[in-house]
């Protein structure tokens, strides 16, 4: 068992990604550091576009989070609904 | 009233699939071996390229209109840095040696990282794969460009940035980066999708860009830290090609793993042997620290990439070679990059320091196991002779390795006290090589790294001397390097000095987070 | 292995000993690393070792504050991974040295400053 990763520019922006994938994912954890926040999680990460449009009030494109995406660590697989992180091993 | 109708729209997978893969035809008038010339040669073989596609599903509509938003985003804080003179409120102006070396270093790496992506971008036969590093290659020189541009506010005040591309070329120290541009060059298109997007990005590019970042956001740097930041973003795509590339490889053919392993041992190793520089601006050029090159390697390399091999293993693929070396290295890296620099301080261009008691503690802290054992009583007797107002040089020329072209300055795997020497004789003549993994390397292609411009050697071959006293000094003068403006000790320097005039810096204190 | 390449590659070796106007010699000294790397040091290697010791190692590692202290009857000499015992007449090259060679010499007792290897 791994930990999977996402990182994000900290900004107004990327709060309600934030907000959405720890409501989405209960063994994610959070650290800040200057200008930056990371999630780790064990195994598995899902960021949920219905999540975020619930909490910014406004369609989203899960594409959008690119825009303040530092970087990640996992197998990625996207479509238009979900945006998952995972290791199979 | 009328029902709103929306436009169908394709989905996520189906728009990729259109605008990528679809794309894919074979020539009828010329033969694909003719249009695709590089595709053979290095011994892969694909059978199906469809079973390729990039995890992210970029398509070039979706990229434009990102991309120009990012930039947009992007430019708007350089710009506002630079207006409201930015460059007066990192933390000390030795950060400002930082943004030398980024881009001293990473400004010219990025630029070859371009041009050897465009020829692959040309040369892989796969649509999708094709589509994904044209992307790769225009954004290698948004990074190359990018830092140029977050660095050119501080290059209108402090010194040390004025001749980069031809440092480049012929400073000594920058050689280990000029060759592995170099060696990239020279390699196939399938070779430079697994150094680039697998080997050095992947596995080694989130220590500088992600960790540093955030040390030098600390620092006040909102010029240099959102370009990074946004660089990696585009980085993050360029990992997952890279990942799912050796994964389909390895899947398409049983015979690619031999070579693709090799692949990954060599470009790993090389990759690893541009870090000192890496760890050293961790370390040692960020005055408000935030977490130590060691955290860095721990948290961005060594679990990411153990978790990453523990899913390769069932495609047959091990651990780069050099791997235990590499992490055994974490507790050395930093510490023996910035002594050599150091001692070779007028022979760059950039300043360097004894850090203060301050800062000793803190890598003591960071480094229990051999900060104080190995490296602060050498930090102590440098300080000892600025103070008597004998910096300590080290006047000769350095031994380089043959093969990542590095002065022979790492010490044996895990151990702090004996230099590592590897000797290879080849055609009746000794060759010489840091580590193990850089002796293989050779013994793999030898014609290759004999040809080899070490810098020392160059030195002596143009000025046909045999005085060595101060050839180094000599040789970076010769590229317009100021002695002792544009580099030596950072106190008293015009920097410094400027720097204090200007009303520069911040509180000082160590971040409590 | 040659390389892999999609036509006929020449090479050139860059640093054979014609291309220098006197032979390289690599010289280090084991645990004192302020001298971060090893030496490169155009040097005859009809050099006899009493020249070596006299002349050409104080210019590289005088400024050391143990380099004084060095009792050069205890000195332990390698021609590469090779101890070897020195005559002081006898030439680098009737030691084994030749083009592109590594010199090593270590002082038992002094291992740098405190100790540390520096």
């Amino acid at each position: 068992m791994s930990n999977v990763f996402i990182a994000f520019q900290a900004n107004e922006e990327s709060r309600p990604l934030v907000d959405a994938i720890v409501a989405d994912n209960p063994e994610a954890q959070v650290v800040y550091s200057p200008g930056l926040v990371k999630i780790d999680a064990p195994n598995r990460l899902v960021v949920k576009r219905e999540t975020i449009e619930e909490i910014i009030g406004r369609k989203y494109d899960l594409q959008e989070l690119q825009i303040n995406l530092v970087t990640l660590s996992g197998n990625l697989d996207e479509d238009d609904d979900e945006f998952v992180l995972s290791w199979k091993h | 009233m009328d029902k709103r109708v929306e436009k169908k729209k394709l989905d996520l997978g189906s728009r990729y699939q259109a605008l990528t893969q679809d794309l894919q035809w074979n020539t009828s008038y010329q033969p694909m071996e003719k249009v695709f010339p590089y595709a053979r040669y290095e011994g892969i073989r694909v059978h199906d390229w469809s079973q390729w596609q990039d995890p992210f599903k970029m398509t070039l509509d979706v990229w434009w209109r990102q991309q120009s938003d990012k930039e947009r985003r992007l430019y708007a804080v350089l710009d506002a840095f630079a207006q409201n003179n930015g460059q007066i409120g990192v933390s000390d102006a030795r950060y400002v040696n930082a943004v030398k070396l980024m881009l001293q270093v990473f400004s010219p790496l990025k630029y070859a990282l371009h041009r050897a992506l465009a020829h692959s971008a040309r040369n892989l036969p796969g649509d999708a794969l094709r589509i994904a590093t044209q992307i790769q290659a225009s954004e290698q020189l948004r990074h190359a460009q990018q830092t140029v541009h977050a660095a050119s506010v501080y290059n209108k005040y402090f010194n040390g940035m004025h001749e980069v591309p031809r440092w480049y070329e012929q400073a000594w120290y920058l050689a280990p980066v000029k060759s592995f541009a170099d060696d990239l060059a020279s390699a196939g298109p399938f070779e430079l999708m697994v150094a680039i997007s697998f080997g050095f990005e992947t596995l080694l590019s989130d220590t500088l860009f992600v960790p540093f970042m955030s040390a030098a956001a600390h620092n006040g740097d909102l010029s240099m830290v959102p370009a990074g930041f946004s660089s990696q973003s585009d980085t993050t795509r360029h990992k997952q090609a890279g990942i799912t590339l050796v994964k389909f490889l390895l899947q398409q053919d049983s015979l690619n793993i031999s070579t693709v392993q090799r692949w990954v041992d060599k470009w790993f190793w090389r990759s690893f042997r541009l870090m000192p520089m890496v760890a050293m601006l961790q370390d040692y050029m960020v005055p408000k620290r935030v977490g130590s090159w060691k955290e860095s390697w721990d948290t961005y390399v060594e679990a990411p990439v153990e978790a990453l091999f523990a899913e390769l293993a069932a495609y047959g693929l091990k651990k780069p070679a050099g791997w235990q070396a590499a992490c055994a290295a974490k507790d050395h890296l930093s510490h023996q990059a910035w002594n050599a620099f150091y001692g070779y301080g007028h022979a760059l261009a950039f300043h360097t320091w004894v850090p203060g008691n301050d800062e000793l503690e803190w890598l003591d802290r960071k480094y229990p196991n051999s900060f104080d054992r190995w490296y602060r009583p050498r930090l102590s007797y440098y300080a000892q002779c600025e103070a008597a107002g004998k910096r300590f040089h080290n006047h000769a020329l350095p031994m380089q390795c043959q093969v990542c072209q590095q002065p022979m300055i790492f010490t044996e795997p895990g151990d702090g006290r004996w230099i590592a020497y590897r000797e290879t004789q080849h055609e009746d003549e000794s060759f010489h090589f840091c580590s193990d993994q850089c002796q293989t390397i050779f013994a793999n292609e030898p014609d290759k790294y004999v040809q080899a411009q070490l810098a020392s050697h160059a030195i002596l071959q143009t000025s046909g001397s045999e005085t060595t006293e101060n050839a180094l000094q000599a040789s970076i003068a010769d590229l317009g390097v100021v002695i002792g403006r544009d580099n030596g000790e950072f106190h008293g320097s015009e920097d410094d000095t400027n720097f204090t005039l200007w009303g520069g810096g911040q509180d000082m204190k160590e971040a409590q987070l | 292995m040659s390389v892999t390449a999609i036509g006929a590659y020449t090479h050139e070796p860059h640093d054979t000993a014609d291309r220098f106007t006197a032979p390289l010699l690599y010289v280090a000294w084991d645990e004192h690393m302020i001298f971060a790397a090893p030496a490169v040091v155009p040097l005859s290697m009809h050099t006899i070792m009493a020249d070596v010791q006299s002349k050409v190692l104080p210019k590289l590692y005088g400024a050391h504050p143990e380099f004084e202290r060095i009792q050069w009857s205890q000195v332990q000499w390698f021609c590469g991974d090779r101890m070897f015992t020195p005559k002081p007449k006898g030439t680098l090259a009737e030691h084994g040295f030749g083009h592109k060679s590594v010199l090593r010499f270590r002082t038992p007792g002094l291992e740098g400053l405190r100790g540390s290897c520096g």
